[in-house]
């Protein structure tokens, strides 16, 4: 079998593979940045270290805060609930984002976007609820 | 393994059930999958609580525009509602209307001067049978069984605008722009919308939550609104609506208004 114009279909076969796995050896070695929320808001910080606690325990927040606010959401929109008992502690919150969550957790940026933005996750909680300031050195 | 119809079928008929089974028992597991009840909420204990809420507008307290610019400003701050600045993309949640706008089935050619110039208040009449709730295809807008508010959820509005043409009294607005940037003072403890929904009053659900009448009560001129529980026998409402001559906007659609008002009050109504 004969291949006509050889050099150059291998070498711009080259130059695709070359340029199509740039991506790869461009990082490697590089130890991709995990993305670290901070819990350091002036409210939190200003807690007793014991009662530092979210409304539910860390590992379930974690993973299951979407639906944590959206069963809040359709108690307070819907049912007109105001307080959610926590099933840990059995404390008292205010079912309210903007209001509660965010009392606390003032640092929308390191808290929610940090992982937000690793994720490619874009929840359109923010389109509506207004954030709390945050002075931009981030 | 050969296999006919009949084989074929029962082991697929057994082996869903036994996934069904499966799935309702991870179910169980999960009390997250089906949403919270109580005792994991309950209704904040300052809450104003009513089985029909409802607004008398006492039209001899407003006199003037500024009377209702108090409570429309009130309202509008409170809620966060964009002033685009043109009647094009104008949303209002509570607005002035003339006479025969507000009552164009109640108007007469000869009527007394003085009603037909006064300035009415107007705002969603929080229906008994609400066409909107009956249009939306989401559910985005629904009656709220405990109170009878004619609530909102954002979340779900997909902005299809049927709630606007069936509303018979103007109440609902559309988004066409973003609001955000024409909002003047932002009120922080309350959200925004967003562009592409419908929005309106509601009564002001999230300030009854904690204890407090609605912005537009508040802000009202000499107690130019009444605001209580219809169902109740006792309540202001209930006597004014009984002892007094209130009209309601339109009706004769069978809407059921929840705002009545009161045209001929005096001081002491």
């Amino acid at each position: 079998m004969k291949l006509y114009d050889g050099g150059k279909i291998l070498i711009g076969l080259l130059v695709f593979a070359a340029i199509a796995t740039f991506p790869f050896y461009y990082h490697i070695g590089k130890v991709n940045a995990k993305p670290e929320p901070k819990l350091d808001t002036p409210a939190i910080l200003q807690m007793p270290e014991q009662e530092r606690k979210c409304v539910e325990p860390k590992a379930f927040m974690r993973t299951e805060h979407m639906q944590l606010l959206n069963n809040w959401r359709d108690a307070v929109v819907r049912d007109g609930y105001g307080q959610y008992v926590s099933t840990a502690t059995a404390k008292h919150y205010n079912m309210s984002l903007q209001n509660e969550c965010m009392r606390c957790h003032s640092n929308k940026k390191k808290f929610c976007d940090e992982c937000h933005n690793y994720m490619a996750v874009k929840p359109y909680c923010w389109d509506c609820h207004i954030a709390p300031k945050e002075d931009d050195k981030s | 393994m050969s296999m006919d119809r009949r084989q074929f079928l029962k082991i697929a008929g057994i082996s869903s059930l036994l996934g069904l089974g499966a799935t309702a028992a991870s179910a169980t597991h999960n009390i997250w999958v089906k949403g919270i009840n109580p005792p994991e909420v309950e209704p904040n204990p300052v809450t104003l609580k009513a089985e029909h809420w409802a607004m008398v507008v006492d039209m001899s307290k407003f006199k003037t525009e500024e009377d209702i610019q108090k409570s429309v400003s009130a309202c509008h701050t409170t809620h966060n509602v964009p002033d685009f600045g043109n009647i094009k993309d104008e949303i209002k949640w509570i607005w002035k209307a003339k006479y025969e706008n507000a009552f164009p089935d109640q108007e007469n050619p000869y009527m007394e001067e003085k009603i037909k110039e006064m300035p009415f208040i107007v705002l969603c009449n929080h229906c008994e049978n609400p066409p909107c709730v009956r249009v939306c295809p989401t559910k985005a807008t629904f009656k709220r069984k405990q109170d009878g508010i004619v609530m909102m959820d954002m979340h779900r509005c997909i902005g299809c605008r049927f709630c606007m043409a069936a509303c018979p009294y103007g109440a609902r607005s559309f988004n066409f722009r973003e609001p955000r940037p024409f909002i003047k003072n932002e009120n922080k403890e309350y959200p925004t919308r967003t562009r592409g929904v419908v929005e309106k009053c509601t009564f002001c659900t999230e300030r009854l939550a904690v204890g407090k009448l609605p912005a537009c009560v508040e802000a009202a001129p000499k107690g130019g609104l009444i605001f209580g529980d219809l169902a109740d026998k006792h309540s202001e409402v209930r006597k004014i609506v009984e002892t007094r001559y209130t009209i309601r906007r339109k009706a004769e659609l069978g809407t059921g208004p929840s705002v009545y008002y009161l045209i001929g009050g005096n001081e002491h109504a």
